[in-house]
């Protein structure tokens, strides 16, 4: 399809072409023309949010909860520069993010101009790819090219820069049929040769562990579907990263649990002991390896990975298996039930003994107290009382992370949105308006920490606009949790600005904001206070007052290996100070 | 995209570093250039010598020669990350695939008089380089050759005479008939 029109109507036409139905953004002097043609039509909802990186971590929630390209619109100059967060952190989650921003005309770029920045280069470190637009006729060609490399391969996020004048000039708009990308072509069919090396290994494995991450969620519920029956079929236990929560069910036998620096003991050792390690769309990132000269020494390792930069990168692999997750589960899954060779099954069912026997360390297990709420047995009572129901959690970066991740059973992928790469504090609540827009009516629950939320508290405002009733179920213990715990395990206990002074009375400011607000601070009213919120249909703040000083265990400290994990009950005064040695302290 | 064979087995353990030479085929498009730079910077990873000029005039193709030093974990990793950019059609690595020939051209500008004059002169017929200005109290010599030969050139003119040099970095082919 071809016909002339302005670039900013070409925007618009774009988008429809590419399926997007919801965008979220800010407008400003140098995307104007583009915010007057999204008036005028009805394709495209365009959510209005408060802050410009607010924008990014919605189109992050949108895209991760829905499999979908997420889009995010803003102005030149500062408009751009907000976003870099939400784009740094689409970039190391990987998640297909397409944005586009408002440039100054091409005759004023490099004149210091109003509200000018140079877009394209400060985001070139922190996009997959970027493209400053210098003519209509490359603009139509240009936006197709942003959905195609933002959602191939390994997902991204994109950035298009479109000059004001470019946005104002006519052209002739092609449609994406026509579009065909020069050089990026990702492999997604691995070699057979190397899927029959590593089944043949995994059939030979005595003591074999799946470690899975959030390419098989990036791969799509295909993949997951696909990674549940190999799992089945093999009978392996299997652990997942923080962002591959939900792509195995959390309430299944096999499972156990998460694995890395706030992972279950028996995930850890498992992984420390294996002899066979299936590495599935996950790329051994420092909070899960540990210390990588202690990292699984007896195994062999099978990696499958799309992006081959993943591979042997950290740690050297045995097979290295270059493809897309499902393609390669698939051949897996049919080479091994085509294969005469089967494991050792009493070599298998001695496995399973001795992680049974580490499962009985029963290493999430804390103090309850009657008196006051336990940061764990909050999330407890919410996963059990929002079970069965439409449920999508988002986080921000915390404490209050990792007992989500440790206490919240997934069942699903794509339920699950949470900042792992970069750590973002503040992504949790903007995801949530993300993720409410792409399901308004299913229960959106931001588990937050007192501190993280006021990152990026005013988008609340947004979710009022826009009735999204997403729910802020907040952890608050007045500190900077994870903070004050590494300042216990590093600084001497000296707690330096973890504090939060001055912290806002949440239930007057969600009446402020127009929200509901809902104070708990009691074991005896946790359970009506969380059927309170799921029961409102507005947005909600929820302050859950919990016991201040708690700390998140079990814990690898840095710089040490997974068998060597400190563990709730051990973790006294005097362990937690003499935990992480000197070499440990640089590793943070 | 060219990207490396899924079963590659990588058995070399040794962290000592060595040298690569890269050949690396892109789109010559704006900021190219610095997507690769940026990669190098961003990374930590090493550029010895870094050579950019466009090949391919009616495609629109620059060909970037980067020789960089790593352990060869890290090499593998420069391979890789680079080859992930998207305006990179292809990344070859000159020194595992085979003899390849690296060339360099410098410009070399030595100040003198009476016998220093002569000895120059001299010695840039031994490195077959040749001059490309004269006045009666200078010359600019260009020799053309490997790295370290026009190193060892450089360091003979030191002591007659030498102004500055100019180099252009290292370009390098695949010997044999075939191409990158």
């Amino acid at each position: 399809m071809t016909r002339e029109m302005t670039g900013a109507e070409m925007v618009i036409q774009a988008l429809i072409d590419q399926g997007v139905e919801d965008i979220f953004g800010y407008p400003g002097g140098a995307i104007l023309p583009i915010y007057d043609e999204i008036y005028q039509q009805d394709n495209i909802r365009h959510i209005l949010v408060r802050h410009e990186q607010g924008a990014g971590h919605a189109a992050e929630g949108y895209a991760r909860s829905t499999g979908k390209v997420g889009v995010a619109l803003v102005t030149s100059g500062p408009g751009a520069t907000n976003m870099v967060t939400a784009l740094t952190d689409a970039l190391l989650d990987s998640i297909p993010v397409v944005c586009l921003t408002g440039q100054v005309p091409t005759h004023l770029i490099g004149n210091d101009a109003f509200q000018e920045c140079d877009t394209v280069g400060i985001t070139r470190q922190c996009t997959k790819h970027n493209w400053l637009v210098r003519s209509v006729d490359d603009l139509p060609r240009i936006l197709h090219e942003a959905f195609y490399v933002a959602k191939t391969g390994r997902p991204g996020p994109v950035v298009v820069d479109i000059p004001k004048d470019v946005q104002f000039a006519t052209g002739t708009y092609v449609g994406p049929k026509n579009i065909q990308h020069k050089t990026y072509r990702p492999r997604v069919k691995a070699e057979t040769a190397s899927v029959k090396a590593a089944v043949e290994l995994m059939s030979k494995a005595r003591k074999p562990i799946f470690y899975t991450g959030g390419g098989v969620i990036n791969s799509g519920p295909e993949a997951s579907h696909l990674l549940r029956e190999l799992v089945r079929l093999t009978g392996f236990p299997i652990t997942s990263t923080l962002m591959g929560l939900g792509a195995y069910p959390a309430s299944d036998k096999q499972w156990l649990g998460m694995l890395g620096m706030h992972g279950t003991y028996e995930s850890n050792l498992a992984m420390h002991d294996c002899d066979v390690m299936v590495c599935i769309g996950a790329r051994f990132d420092d909070r899960i390896t540990g210390r990588l000269d202690a990292f699984a020494p007896n195994s062999q390792k099978i990696h499958v990975d799309i992006d081959p930069s993943s591979i042997n990168k950290n740690v050297q692999v045995d097979i290295p298996i270059v493809g897309d997750v499902a393609y390669v589960l698939e051949d897996m899954i049919r080479l091994w039930r085509s294969s005469a060779a089967q494991p050792d099954k009493a070599a298998i069912a001695a496995w399973w003994q001795q992680i049974d026997k580490w499962r009985a360390r029963k290493c999430l297990a804390y103090t309850p107290r009657r008196d006051a709420i336990m940061p764990q047995y909050a999330i407890q009572r919410l996963y059990e009382m929002t079970k069965g129901k439409d449920v999508f959690i988002t986080t921000e970066v915390g404490q209050h992370q990792m007992w989500a991740a440790q206490f919240f059973g997934f069942e699903e992928p794509n339920r699950w949105m949470t900042s792992g790469g970069l750590g973002t504090m503040g992504y949790g609540l903007p995801s949530a308006v993300g993720v409410q827009v792409a399901h308004p009516d299913s229960l959106v629950i931001d588990i937050a920490g007192d501190a993280s939320v006021m990152m990026t508290i005013q988008e609340m405002s947004t979710a009022v606009q826009h009735d999204l009733p997403i729910k802020i179920f907040i952890l608050n213990n007045q500190y900077m949790g994870m903070v004050r715990q590494w300042q216990q395990l590093l600084h001497g206990n000296r707690l330096s600005h973890s504090y939060m002074e001055a912290l806002p009375d949440f239930v007057k400011l969600a009446d402020a904001l127009g929200c509901h607000g809902i104070l708990c601070d009691h074991p005896d009213k946790l359970d009506d206070a969380i059927a309170e919120m799921t029961e409102v249909k507005k947005p909600v703040l929820f302050d859950c007052r919990v016991v201040n000083l708690a700390n998140c265990f079990p814990m690898i400290p840095s710089g040490r290996a997974h068998n060597d994990m400190l563990l709730p009950d051990e973790a006294t005064d005097e362990e937690i100070e003499s935990a992480i040695g000197e070499d440990g302290k640089i590793m943070v | 995209m060219n990207q490396p064979a899924s079963a590659y087995f990588l058995v070399n353990r040794s962290d000592e570093p060595e040298t690569h030479t890269l050949s690396v085929l892109v789109d010559n498009e704006p900021g190219v250039l610095a997507r690769v730079i940026g990669l190098f910077s961003g990374r930590g990873y090493n550029i010895e010598s870094l050579t950019v000029s466009e090949t391919e005039h009616e495609t629109h193709l620059s060909r970037i020669t980067i020789v960089t030093m790593g352990a060869p974990m890290v090499i593998e990793q420069i391979k890789n990350q680079l080859a992930r950019l998207v305006p990179v059609h292809k990344v070859v690595d000159l020194t595992t695939s085979g003899a390849a020939i690296e060339r360099e051209l410098a410009m070399v500008k030595v100040r003198g008089k009476g016998d220093q004059r002569v000895e120059a002169l001299r010695l840039a017929d031994a490195f077959r380089a040749r001059v490309i200005d004269a006045t009666t109290e200078s010359f600019v010599f260009e020799i053309t050759g490997k790295g370290d030969k026009i190193d060892q050139f450089v360091a003979l003119m030191q002591p007659l005479g030498l102004v500055e040099v100019a180099r252009t970095g290292v370009a390098a082919l695949n010997r044999g008939p075939e191409g990158m």
